[in-house]
């Protein structure tokens, strides 16, 4: 059982990326009334970078060539602590969740760095805007785990999520969780309203202009592992929705993950095609929303039990 | 049809005045709210005390106005941008294109680098701030996607932009000197590239110009003609405009019709003269495509579908809430600065400035069908963005009416230009931009000898500086886009 979950997960991890943009951008041409790129789109133009021979500029360190290996490295370690269903991650621990989160800051690190590294304006801002956006999502993204570490009683990552009664005070509890976490992507993976990754202006990029001077397989593997942070997060959101449990029905429980990352895709895809990006001046408020309601969460949890544990 | 935005002059009937009695005419004028529309110098050789002369032409209550002083080697040239901030640019350009020398001026910075001045263009004098978190932002000149060349420098302080440079002057073609040169017949084409979003509005003031000069006269019906080509030339690029708007905030929606819907203007365009930006349409004197029931029938038809689309699009649009937040606000320019940097065109309405050629001047066919005034309040992205949205209605009104009025008109012939010699004429166009200007002299012979040419982005480059200051860098783009100006037409 453990390997065929295993599989899974690595299955969902790799081809996610691929796929999860595909649906974004189907949606979006749909809505823009276009047929749109078949959905493994992204996966031919992956294999089109890593035939290309990087190009570096003359003042870059060995900072740059290095930081795509380690945005890469960390993003897939920090997958394997992710339940994409609940009840299971292929490696767990206690606390792993911190370790998760400082995966993903070690890849984002790396990620300025590397922007840093190549002197340029442009991705200075670039690399300042993303710190501010770091800044103002981790809390939130603790506050939501401490939520369902008081709700739930577990301190790994894989039992966190895993649903502990059926009142219905715990279900919209996960569900304004999972809406927290939503928010929470958008933000970390650069999509409208907090980002936009279709535009050509550099001056208001933020993850787009981190990558401008990457090129040819060294930029392949930063978009993909960008892809990759979008499944991670978009599986728990899956997980936190998932009301069937590995140990009765396995089967339906990895199928409704598999639909509920789907569905997330498609989410993301019509908030990118009905809103317009906000000011960046507003993005604290934005995360100020998540931040809230992840806070009433607590609160409610809280009483429901009575006392502190 | 009278027409009222052309101004023909002998060379010695023309109003000259002492240089003092025209700085105090300039001075007085501002004052009295009169709009100034050009000021420039033009070389005299023939006289060998004289060095040239000074022009001003301006708008008074509805009229065109042109008058000018000589200006002789003896008088010393004083500025006069610190009174009147409107001539900054005007006087930058005569600083630079005759060596005149003027102290005291403010802003004495290069509009365009012709000729040797180009071996000085990496030494532009940007304006600097200094501190510690004070960062410099440098864009340019090539850009990413498929925009003129220009040079943007910020001075932000963190996200703050507190000061923005504009450096033009890549495209520099020589425009000015290559016209004089080039026979009659071939000017037109030339005229229409000059920047070839307007070609149209830069068509037409050339016609209007050469048709004083050569004391020929157009039916009132290709007068109609050309107004609705006008008309659908400010249709086409509004769409842009708005289109590349909704782009650059991220709004699907918008981004993907517009578009779309710009095509079937230009498409309609193509079918009426067969160039879809209204290319060789028009020359002097001369209708070169009839225009006739099917042609009307088709504009009826095509301008009927794109009013119900586009009412749709507009309604997503306005009433989009986070296209609201972009836009409302970012890069206000006040109407009262509006004014005192002489903004023209869509820019200057959006900053709730009466300022449109078609409704001041009411020439030609503007005169039996006036056509609405839009202004907005505010002079924001919002207000730029509104002002264009609503000129689209207006505009496709207005052509509908004046094809109602039309039967069907054929191609003219072709026309012999003989300008009559000695003469200066001015021509003002409303262009979707602004106005565009033409000023030709002819010598004894008749033979063009100057040929002075002006974009509405001269004026407004600098509104859109000062639309920027203290806003937000990632907000730059916008404000540029709905400002939307021509680097070629300011580089000529």
């Amino acid at each position: 059982m453990n390997i065929v979950l295993i599989l899974f997960q690595l299955a969902i991890i790799l081809a996610g990326p691929i796929y999860m943009i595909g649906i974004i951008n189907r949606v979006k041409s749909l809505w823009a009334g276009r047929r749109g790129p078949r959905l493994n789109q992204s996966w031919f133009d992956l294999l089109r970078l890593l035939r290309k021979t990087p190009v570096y500029s003359v003042v870059t360190s060995w900072i740059f060539p290095l930081a795509p290996i380690v945005i890469l490295a960390s993003t897939i370690t920090a997958s394997l602590f992710v339940p994409l269903v609940p009840g299971f991650a292929p490696y767990s621990f206690t606390g792993d969740f911190v370790a998760f989160l400082y995966l993903l800051g070690l890849g984002k690190v790396f990620l300025m760095l590397g922007a840093l590294d190549t002197g340029s304006a442009f991705e200075g801002m670039g690399a300042s805007r993303e710190a501010t956006y770091a800044a103002l999502a981790e809390p939130v993204i603790m506050l939501t785990l401490g939520t369902l570490i008081l709700a739930s009683g577990h301190m790994s990552f894989s039992d966190l999520v895993i649903p502990q009664t059926d009142a219905v005070t715990s279900v919209l509890i996960r569900i304004a969780l999972a809406a927290v976490m939503f928010i929470v992507l958008l933000i970390e993976t650069s999509r409208v309203p907090a980002d936009d990754p279709t535009t050509h202006l550099e001056l208001t990029m933020v993850h787009e202009v981190m990558i401008l001077d990457h090129s040819g397989p060294e930029l392949a593997i930063v978009q993909y592992a960008a892809g990759i942070k979008m499944v991670l997060l978009a599986g728990l959101i899956s997980a936190l929705l998932n009301p069937f449990s590995l140990e009765h029905l396995p089967v339906l429980a990895m199928v409704v993950s598999v639909t509920l990352i789907a569905l997330v895709a498609v989410l993301v895809g019509l908030t990118e095609s009905l809103t317009a990006r906000l000011r960046f001046r507003a993005i604290p408020l934005f995360t100020f929303a998540a931040f809230l309601i992840s806070m009433i969460c607590l609160v409610l949890v809280h009483s429901s039990q009575g006392t502190v544990q | 049809m009278s027409i009222t935005n052309v101004l023909l002059a002998n060379k010695s009937d023309l109003e000259t005045l002492s240089y003092d009695a025209f700085r105090t005419r300039i001075k007085s004028d501002t004052v009295a709210g009169n709009r100034l529309v050009s000021f420039f110098a033009t070389p005299s050789p023939s006289a060998p005390d004289q060095v040239g002369e000074l022009h001003c032409v301006s708008i008074k209550s509805g009229r065109l106005c042109h008058f000018r002083s000589i200006w002789s080697s003896g008088v010393k040239y004083q500025q006069l941008t610190s009174e009147v901030h409107a001539i900054h640019c005007f006087e930058r350009e005569v600083h630079e294109q005759f060596g005149l020398e003027m102290p005291g001026h403010p802003w004495l910075k290069p509009i365009r680098f012709e000729g040797k001045a180009l071996k000085r263009m990496n030494d532009y004098p940007f304006y600097k701030l200094e501190g510690k978190e004070v960062h410099e932002v440098g864009v340019g000149p090539i850009h990413a996607g498929v925009i003129e060349p220009g040079h943007f420098r910020f001075m932000c302080f963190g996200e703050t932009v507190e000061h923005l440079e504009i450096h033009l002057g890549y495209q520099h073609r020589g425009v000015e000197a290559m016209l004089p040169k080039t026979s009659l017949r071939k000017i037109s084409p030339l005229i229409e590239s000059i920047a070839g979003d307007t070609a149209v509005g830069y068509a037409l003031g050339f016609c209007r110009a050469m048709e004083a000069l050569c004391g020929l006269t157009v039916a009132d019906e290709v007068e109609s003609i050309r107004g609705i080509a006008s008309e659908l030339e400010r249709i086409a690029m509004h769409l842009v405009g708005l289109g590349g708007l909704a782009t650059d905030v991220a709004f699907l929606p918008g981004s993907s019709t517009y578009g779309r819907i710009r095509t079937a203007i230009i498409n309609l365009s193509m079918r009426l003269c067969g160039s879809r930006f209204g290319r060789s349409w028009f020359r002097p004197g001369e209708l070169r495509f009839p225009f006739l029931q099917s042609h009307r029938d088709d504009i009826r038809k095509t301008l009927g579908q794109v009013q119900k689309d586009i009412s749709i699009i507009n309604k997503l649009f306005q009433e989009s809430k986070t296209v609201q937040h972009r836009l409302k606000t970012t890069g206000a320019v006040p109407a009262k600065l509006a004014e005192e940097i002489g903004l023209v065109g869509m820019a200057a309405r959006a900053s709730h400035l009466n300022r449109d050629l078609r409704t001041e001047l009411k020439s030609g066919v503007y005169a039996k069908f006036p056509i609405d005034l839009i202004t907005e309040p505010d002079g924001d992205c919002w207000s730029r963005g509104m002002v264009r949205l609503r000129e689209i209605d207006v505009s496709i009104e207005w052509i509908l009416k004046v094809c109602e009025s039309l039967g069907d008109v054929e191609a003219g012939s072709r026309v012999d230009y003989s300008p009559r010699p000695n003469s200066r004429v001015v021509s003002v166009e409303e262009g979707w931009r602004g106005e565009v200007f033409h000023y030709l002299e002819t010598g004894d012979m008749g033979q063009l000898t100057r040929y002075k040419v002006q974009d509405p982005s001269i004026r407004n480059w600098f509104g859109l500086a000062q639309a920027v200051k203290s806003n937000a860098i990632y907000d730059f783009p916008i404000c540029n886009k709905s400002f939307d100006l021509s680097y070629c037409g300011n580089d000529l």
